[in-house]
């Protein structure tokens, strides 16, 4: 074991550093949050940035417009980009952590030619269209149909929770195309263009006020057949490399973030009680990215430990623990949201236990796949 | 950075885990700890590792293993401070009366106050143990007060470190082997016509132990590599993460595997009772889980 990184990394975070010096001054400011315009044009200059300074897509295959970087690398990006305060991926979540990596797994060569290269630009948002109003943590039974017709699928359905659905280019999304088999045994994996005639798309107001979600209304939108990923049927094992992205390395730049929180929460305490607290809070955030650079260090040399199953349902929990301990440290203070980014995180980390699987959904899962206990009706 | 282990320090955790699993079954654990047990294991070279060459990260793999097989006995200590004698180390906090651990068996005992360690010797003092021990296998003797005697050059601060890492990773191995007990129980218990682990109820309590016990393994291995690339930032927060974590995750297990064995888990017969007494042991030697929260907090307040 070695705590330190090699020269190589080091070299590697010290020119990302003096770039990040220079470009982020020159950064206009944020955009309004729910101006959606405005902040996909922002999130996508940044990516574009990223792009032509080499830092997009850092552990992609270089033949799709990645850098091949070591997973190292890549956790020295996060690293750096939240000590430098950098834009976070904003509304290139889905496309650039976990349907790209989904198509990189997955997808043919047209689906990796045509859409690769365009996420780590800027140029293509993804939404994400999994969950119905009838299919959240039983994800399985969904009923969005898609139905064969010539060279293209027919879909007809509701689907909900889609992430940036009014201001994205293309889905993820699933559909049943199969009625007959069991419910895992037919689902497909559509990419599915959101300017198609037929979608139909409803921003929802989360808890949080903001409205990153949206409902999505599917009605006779024709989809090519050549738009599946995996095989017809086959979508079950598609959607289980996109959820293992979703729930494993897509949090690991929050996770950092997380530990800068607790560093400006700190010169606030003064309460014994809220001290001690802190102290555990970030005792754990700390662990998690031990565990984080533990799971980087198994894949890295190919032994699987359950760790990245793990991390999802520990993260979660850890932030809600944190955002509880800023309610408290802060009293009366933490009554009003605006410019208040501890109040703000606090309420948007809700949305951690339940997102990408709920936390008891990933106990299910951790007690069957990692413990092998038995399955029970549910 | 490579956090995982390397394929001698798998052979390490392998060799040392085969021995104590042919050497240390429950029988014997159960007979406590004694002379001929810290032979053996000082024979096995778990005394001598860092004179023999292994880094801190190795000995914290090797005390995982003791702590998953709820080995008793005064040995981080020993490995600390024995210099191939059974030896213990107590920190008085207040100058008041302390208690020892196995002073009958002791070779050498340490008192360790702020940044001065003395030697003391333990055939000194009072042999009444208490007849009534939280742990059953870890005797205690009072000690109104303790003698004063040759001081012996230390540094204090790597002492403090060096032994709350051991201690976690100790911690962490109770943790692990209270998860794979319940585990085990969970899946052959048999209530309403099915194994019970099949129920959420218990499966949940099964998930959050493996959850506790990566979290806590992922804090000790980091932070065994850290003691030795000490020039790293973030040392003491690292020692007493490690140690609140890994103490966490021995005492939560230890409730958690005595409520999946339910009844059960509330008899003599049943291992699960040690596993948490020495849970709450760990938790007093070289700082509280609590006491080490509080320098978390404190490392990160001088951060900023």
């Amino acid at each position: 074991m070695r705590l330190g990184y090699s020269e190589n990394d080091e070299a590697f975070r010290a020119t990302l550093r003096a770039w990040l010096e220079e470009e982020l001054p020159a950064l206009a400011s944020q955009p309004a949050r729910d101006a959606w315009d405005e902040r996909r044009k922002w999130d996508t200059d940044w990516q574009r940035r990223l792009f032509d300074a080499g830092y997009a897509g850092l552990h992609w295959p270089a033949e799709f417009g990645g850098r091949g970087a070591s997973p190292t690398e890549q956790l020295i990006f996060y690293e750096e980009t939240a000590r430098a305060r950098a834009p976070y991926v904003g509304v290139n979540f889905v496309g650039t952590l976990h349907a790209g990596p989904t198509l990189i797994e997955e997808g043919s060569d047209a689906h990796k030619a045509s859409h690769l290269p365009k996420i780590l630009r800027g140029e293509e948002v993804w939404c994400q269209g999994f969950s119905e109003p009838g299919a959240g943590s039983d994800l399985a039974s969904l009923r969005t149909r898609a139905v064969r017709d010539g060279e293209d699928y027919v879909l007809n359905g509701h689907k909900i929770w889609c992430s940036f659905g009014q201001i994205a280019d293309v889905g993820e999304f699933l559909v049943r195309t199969d009625l007959d088999a069991p419910k895992h045994r037919g689902i497909s994996w559509l990419i599915l263009p959101m300017n198609s005639p037929g979608i139909e798309v409803r921003p929802l107001r989360t808890a949080l006020g903001s409205s990153e979600f949206s409902e999505v209304f599917l009605t006779d939108v024709r989809v090519p057949i050549s738009n599946r990923v995996g095989a017809e049927n086959d979508g079950w094992r598609v959607t289980n490399v996109t959820l293992k992205y979703e729930r494993g390395t897509a949090f690991v730049s929050e996770l950092v973030d997380s530990l800068r929180l607790c560093e400006d929460l700190a010169p606030l305490v003064h309460d014994p009680g809220h001290l001690r607290e802190l102290g555990r809070c970030a005792a754990e955030l700390d662990a998690l990215w031990a565990l984080t650079k533990r799971n980087v260090s198994q894949s890295a040399r190919g032994t699987v430990g359950p760790g990245a199953m793990v991390m999802k349902l520990a993260y979660s929990e850890a932030r809600q623990r944190f955002g509880e301990l800023c309610l408290r440290v802060l009293d009366r203070e933490a009554l009003h949201v605006e410019d208040n980014e501890l109040v703000e995180e606090r309420l948007r980390v809700l949305a951690l236990t339940i997102a990408a699987g709920a936390s008891q959904i990933q106990r299910n899962i951790i007690g069957e796949r990692v413990l092998g206990l038995p399955k029970d009706a549910r | 950075m490579d956090l995982d282990l390397s394929v001698d320090q798998l052979a390490l955790r392998d060799g040392i885990s085969s021995l104590l699993d042919a050497r240390f079954g429950t029988d014997r654990i159960r007979a406590g700890f004694d002379r001929v047990m810290f032979d053996e294991l000082a024979a096995a070279g778990v005394f001598s590792l860092r004179t023999d060459g292994f880094s801190w990260a190795d000995c914290a793999i090797v005390f995982e293993q003791l702590g998953r097989f709820c080995v008793p006995g005064p040995l981080v200590a020993s490995l600390l401070v024995g210099a191939e004698r059974i030896a213990d180390l107590v920190e008085p906090h207040d100058g008041g009366a302390v208690w020892v651990e196995h002073l009958d068996m002791l070779d050498e005992l340490f008192v360790l106050r702020e940044r001065t360690l003395w030697r003391v010797d333990p055939h000194e003092l009072a042999l009444l143990p208490a007849t009534w021990p939280l742990d059953p296998l870890t005797p205690v003797t009072r000690v109104e007060e303790l003698p004063t005697g040759p001081e012996v050059p230390v540094d204090a601060g790597e002492l403090r470190r060096t032994g709350a890492v051991l201690t976690a990773a100790l911690q962490l191995g109770l943790a692990d082997r209270c998860t794979a007990l319940a585990v085990a129980y969970a899946k052959e218990r048999v209530q309403f016509d099915r194994p019970i682990g099949g129920f959420q109820a218990i499966k949940h309590l099964c998930a959050d132990m493996v959850v506790r016990t990566e979290v806590a393994r992922a804090a000790v291995y980091a932070v065994g590599a850290h003691l030795d690339e000490p020039d790293q930032p973030g040392l003491d927060r690292a020692v007493s993460g490690a140690k609140v974590l890994a103490g966490d995750a021995a005492i939560t297990n230890g409730k958690a595997a005595m409520q999946v064995f339910g009844g059960m888990g509330f008899t003599w017969e049943i291992d699960v009772h040690l596993y948490l007494k020495r849970a709450w042991v760990l938790d007093t030697h070289f700082g509280s889980g609590d006491a080490h929260c509080d320098a978390v907090a404190t490392a990160l307040a001088a951060r900023t």
